[in-house]
């Protein structure tokens, strides 16, 4: 057999290939961002000596095996949103502590207005984490419908859409102070005000 | 300078670029090892609940992480109970003091009021376990926390 030297292989695309491999890990290494509800907790100082009326708490309570205790009385969670809702909005005080931007039944009986509007979230300590958080979503749910609704009326545009519109470098609108003012107003009308009570 | 001349000759020699898969290897490899996520030391177990009203935690270097759940397979020497894991270590709830002591002195004093506490803690544990963390971060006046989930719903 004759001797042949073995053809030399063109390396001139390698680099080529791997610029193409650098760049699909450059776009698919997504870091995974955290997201979650955020929550602000109660200074550890004794609390201020205010009598809150009954009326104006709302109180959700979980027990050992994650049923509900609305107000008394038995719930399934499918119904908190909606409860916590009437109870939110209903706007029943008159005077000083009329709500001029309620839509709810205005119940003598329930919470005067959103700003004094409380809701009380107990729970034992054999409470599974999820089912809490279950819970604390759907209330937090509550109070951004009516942020959205109050939005709506006021500025024809939703809260969720204007605080993402203030977050976003692209828009037009990114940290303007006039969309902040807004933004502040419907937080101010309806203030997210969860308490949550230390287990028993 | 017709010394020079001559040397140059009348064409240019072309540049070697035999050398440029290698570069660009070096960086393909540095990008794949450096994007590994912390999440793979975790020794408990970590489902997260789901919620809907979900909000992103931005600027990433200002949060502080506290870990809780049963701990994983692995790990079943350390009982089954739910347990704290603080920076790879499993922890009692009395060291929480001293870890959020430690983080804030990573960093600038103006960024402390901005630090926000994320909870990372799997959906079966008690909440007694979550109080006794919330109560110690109170009592360091770490009172930004973000109860960190999927996003979706539970709801059946």
């Amino acid at each position: 057999m004759a001797k042949r030297s073995a053809p030399e292989v063109n390396a001139g695309s390698m680099a080529d290939i791997a610029f193409l491999l650098l760049i699909f890990f450059l776009v698919t290494t997504t870091i995974e961002v955290d997201s979650g509800i955020n929550s602000k907790l109660p200074p550890d100082i004794p609390p201020p000596d205010v009598k809150i009326k009954q009326k104006n708490i709302f109180t959700v309570q979980i027990s050992t095996d994650n049923q509900l205790l609305v107000e008394d009385e038995l719930m399934d969670i499918k119904d908190l949103r909606k409860a916590a809702l009437e109870f939110i909005d209903n706007g029943g005080g008159t005077g000083d502590a009329k709500c001029t931007y309620c839509k709810g039944k205005r119940d003598p009986e329930s919470s005067d207005n959103p700003a004094k509007a409380i809701v009380s979230v107990t729970h034992a300590r054999g409470t599974e984490y999820g089912s809490f958080i279950t819970v604390y979503d759907q209330l937090a749910g509550a109070y951004t419908i009516l942020r959205n609704q109050y939005a709506e009326r006021t500025y024809n545009r939703s809260f969720t859409e204007m605080e993402a519109t203030y977050k976003d470098t692209k828009s037009s609108e990114f940290k303007s102070s006039k969309l902040k003012d807004k933004i502040e107003d419907v937080k101010n009308k309806y203030p997210r005000i969860i308490s949550k009570a230390e287990p028993k | 300078m017709s010394k020079f001349k001559k040397k140059g000759g009348n064409e240019l020699p072309a540049i070697s670029t035999a050398s440029l898969p290698d570069i660009v290897f070096m960086l393909l490899f540095f990008f794949m090892v450096a994007t590994v996520m912390r999440d793979n030391s975790l020794k408990i177990k970590n489902n997260l609940p789901s919620a809907t009203e979900v909000e992103k935690l931005d600027k990433k270097n200002l949060v502080m992480f506290i870990y809780a759940g049963a701990p994983s397979d692995a790990y079943k020497s350390a009982g089954t109970e739910a347990k704290i894991q603080l920076n790879d270590k499993f922890a009692d709830v009395k060291d929480i003091a001293s870890f959020i002591a430690a983080e804030r002195a990573t960093k600038r004093e103006e960024e402390i009021p901005q630090l926000t506490t994320a909870l990372k803690v799997d959906r079966e544990t008690n909440m007694g376990l979550v109080s006794d963390i919330e109560q110690e971060l109170r009592k360091v006046n770490a009172l930004k926390i973000n109860y960190t989930t999927k996003k979706g719903s539970d709801m059946k």
